[in-house]
């Protein structure tokens, strides 16, 4: 994992002494709340609906144990001690004294963690795959180039005053776990015919008001290039993006306007000026990067006979086999496993820890993988680097702190963004909503024979929650005052990745788990041998479904 | 009225902003033309030395307007709307290093001190901010960051 170095540590601690003196002077009356607010959005800080919310920046989704007992200690001492994982591998703390900010900065800023960036209209964290370094299908580890360009959008002199929020992905494995076509830049490692590594650049992909996918607009760029090619596109976003409207000012808007074969067109010619320039990523920079993520010492052996104990032991707790088949990932190291904790046990807000299991995952962490824990963009969390042979001790222990719900990737795997509850601009609550769904289909079986399935629920148009891309979308509208629900069916974020079409009218809360047994039903009733639910909504299309819902669900 | 923060100290402005092309002054103090006017008159206006003669271009206006012109100026403004329209730094890092530019590059207009660092690090040499910003305040602001990740456009401190 990246450790900083002098630059690292004299940048955040200068960055805490700038936010300190900005605070400062808006109470001295020295800025106005308008002047204020960009400033403490680029510092992590919203003023929510019940108190102020921070939300901490975990780059491309890596966490040490020593960091997770800090956020621990700040849960515990300067919240109501929980801790929420967002949909983009960050943490929040949705109820932390305005007044004690600047000390939870200062506390994170000792295990190397800050909030920087985490809002306004900047470049914001860079998010990846839970599995980097470890996927069995992974062309080049993405961690390294995350880390460059974390670097090299931090404190971007030029791109701190967007026309609005930047998000990038970066994916290095076939099958894209990162969600890159949903971000405004997404880049995904591949090989070319001479097999040489460079990056697929999409761009213009986002949810929200106006979600759209994004646009190839090279299809193999020169790693050493990354970063004044992510300029060239960053300078023509920030000189021509509308800023007149703000639901119309992300970069999606812009590259639609000129057409993505125009947009790529320019990118090139202003890239023309900026290639092989100052930016361009030296050898041994990357080179330097790279040694902070190299494989751990590994050391198992690839036994036969671990492989029979863990047959045996499946054969004899059918929780454990499950658990086995849903949480439990493949790795690239024989006699490794990475596991997934479910974060999303009946009752308890999706992506929410408490201080207890903070300390408890950091504890297991170490036991059993050397120290280090990932946040998935599904907002559970990762240990990448399990001895298989230690799996049935890890299981257990799971399972006495609640981590072991076995439904990762089913429909109980739900997305779902804090909404009504905590959020100011929701227009309904969200977290209720995935909590009835979670209790009707709470029977394992039939979550199993379901399969393959997400589901994902946001309290507004801002698709926190991802509702596009969900293979059923759960969106909260506000009609005259009231919450309604739209669902929308079809979605994918992969490397497959759909919008989904919006099923019809919409429904109150009390009805949406029943809209979707007829979703589901009407998947069991159609399906043929082994297709997934969105194999088959891809045969049939959205009419047998709006048929079975709303001629039985009126 | 705004004050000019140039070398580290606030000093006499010696510009003297022209509005807008309906603006016909003809004074001989040095001037600050919009781009209109210098399109206009520009053959005449060749004549003068950098010393008398500056321009200023509002967001939307190119650099490369002016691009092959740049060393005509003795002070180039970049008019910023508001303060949340980051345009200005895109065009400030433009002028200097597609463009060459190396006289006074000015950020004029709604800025706050908070910028002063950034707009350093795009190229900017003078800044003018309103009258209610200590010296201390903007040099604080100025110096945010000993340290960075990124090349820029940065002119001697
Ligand atoms: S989707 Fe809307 S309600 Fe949910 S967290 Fe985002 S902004 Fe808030």
């Amino acid at each position: 994992m990246y450790r900083y170095d002098e630059r690292d540590r004299t940048l955040v601690r200068e960055r805490v002494r700038q936010f300190r003196h900005q605070t400062e002077r808006y109470l001295a009356g020295e800025l106005t709340d308008d002047q204020f607010r960009p400033l403490r959005l680029q510092n992590g800080l919203y003023i929510q609906r019940v108190a102020p919310m921070l939300r901490i920046s975990v780059p491309y989704g890596l966490l040490s144990s020593a960091q997770l007992r800090r956020l621990a200690h700040i849960a515990r001492n300067y919240d109501k001690g929980y801790a929420h994982f967002t949909t983009r591998q960050n943490v929040q703390f949705n109820w932390p004294r305005l007044e004690e900010v600047p000390d939870i900065r200062a506390e994170l800023a000792e295990v190397e963690m800050h909030a920087i960036q985490t809002s306004g209209n900047c470049v914001r964290n860079i998010t990846t795959d839970e599995f980097a370094g470890v996927a069995v299908d992974e062309i080049e580890d993405p961690r390294p180039w995350c880390e460059l360009v974390r670097q090299w959008a931090t404190f971007h002199p030029e791109f701190a005053f967007l026309p609005r929020k930047f998000k990038i992905a970066i994916s290095g494995s076939a099958s894209d776990r990162a969600a890159i076509a949903i971000h405004d830049i997404g880049l995904q490692l591949h090989r070319n015919a001479a097999g040489e590594l460079g990056f697929r650049v999409l761009v213009g992909g986002g949810l929200g008001r106006t979600p759209m996918l994004g646009e190839p607009i090279r299809e193999w760029l020169e790693p050493r290039h990354l970063r004044t090619y992510l300029d060239a596109i960053l300078r023509l976003y920030n000189r021509y993006g509308r800023r007149d409207n703000k639901h119309k000012a992300r970069i999606k808007i812009l590259v639609k306007a000129w057409g993505a074969e125009e947009f790529a067109r320019r990118v090139e010619a202003e890239w023309a000026h900026l290639k092989d320039g100052p930016g361009t990523v030296a050898d041994a920079e990357i080179a330097n990067v790279r040694r902070f993520f190299t494989d751990p010492a590994y050391d198992a052996e690839p036994a036969a006979a671990t492989e029979v104990e863990i047959a045996r032991l499946a054969e004899a707790e059918r929780a454990f086999a499950r658990w086995l088949e849903r949480n439990v990932r493949p790795h690239r190291m024989p006699g490794y496993a990475a596991v997934v904790l479910s974060l999303k046990p009946i009752g308890v807000p999706p992506g929410d820890v408490t201080d207890a299991q903070l300390e408890a995952i950091a504890d297991l962490a170490e036991r059993y993988a050397f120290g280090e824990v990932r946040v998935t963009h599904h907002q559970n969390l990762v240990l990448a680097d399990v001895r298989r042979s230690a799996l049935h001790g890890l299981w257990r222990e799971l399972r006495a702190l609640g981590f072991a719900t076995p439904t990762i990737g089913t429909l109980g795997d739900i997305i779902c963004c804090p909404g009504g509850d905590f959020c100011s601009l929701a227009n309904a609550k969200s977290i209720p909503i995935a909590e009835a769904i979670q209790r009707e289909f709470d029977d394992l079986d039939y979550l199993y024979d379901l399969g393959d399935l997400s589901l994902n629920i946001s309290g507004c148009m801002n698709a926190c929650g991802h509702h596009h891309v969900g293979n059923i979308g759960i969106l909260g509208v506000d009609k005259k005052g009231e919450e309604f629900y739209q669902i929308q069916v079809g979605g994918a974020a992969g490397s497959d990745a759909a919008l989904g079409e919006v099923l019809g009218p919409s429904f109150y809360a009390p009805q949406v788990p029943r809209v979707i047994a007829r979703i589901l039903e009407t998947y069991v009733d159609q399906r043929h041998d082994g297709e997934t639910f969105l194999e088959t909504y891809r045969r049939i299309g959205i009419e047998p479904f709006k048929e079975s819902v709303y001629a039985k669900a009126a | 009225m705004p004050r000019l923060l140039k070398n580290r100290a606030f000093v006499a402005d010696r510009w003297t902003r022209v509005a807008g092309d309906g603006d016909r002054r003809d004074a001989d103090g040095p001037l600050l033309l919009p781009l209109g006017r210098w399109r206009e008159q520009r053959t005449g206006l060749l004549a003068l030395p950098p010393e008398r003669l500056g321009i200023w271009l509002s967001g939307e206006e190119e650099p490369d307007a002016i691009g092959a012109d740049v060393a005509c100026f003795g002070c180039i403004a970049i008019h910023f709307p508001g303060f949340m329209d980051g345009r200005g730094f895109s065009c400030g890092r433009l002028l200097r290093e597609r463009h060459g530019y190396r006289g006074e590059l000015r950020a004029s207009g709604d800025i706050i001190p908070d910028q002063l660092h950034y707009l350093w690090r795009c190229g900017f040499d003078a800044f003018e901010l309103p009258d209610s910003v200590s010296l201390e305040t903007a040099l604080r602001c100025l110096d945010a960051f000993s340290t960075a990740y990124q090349t820029d456009a940065r002119p001697a401190a």
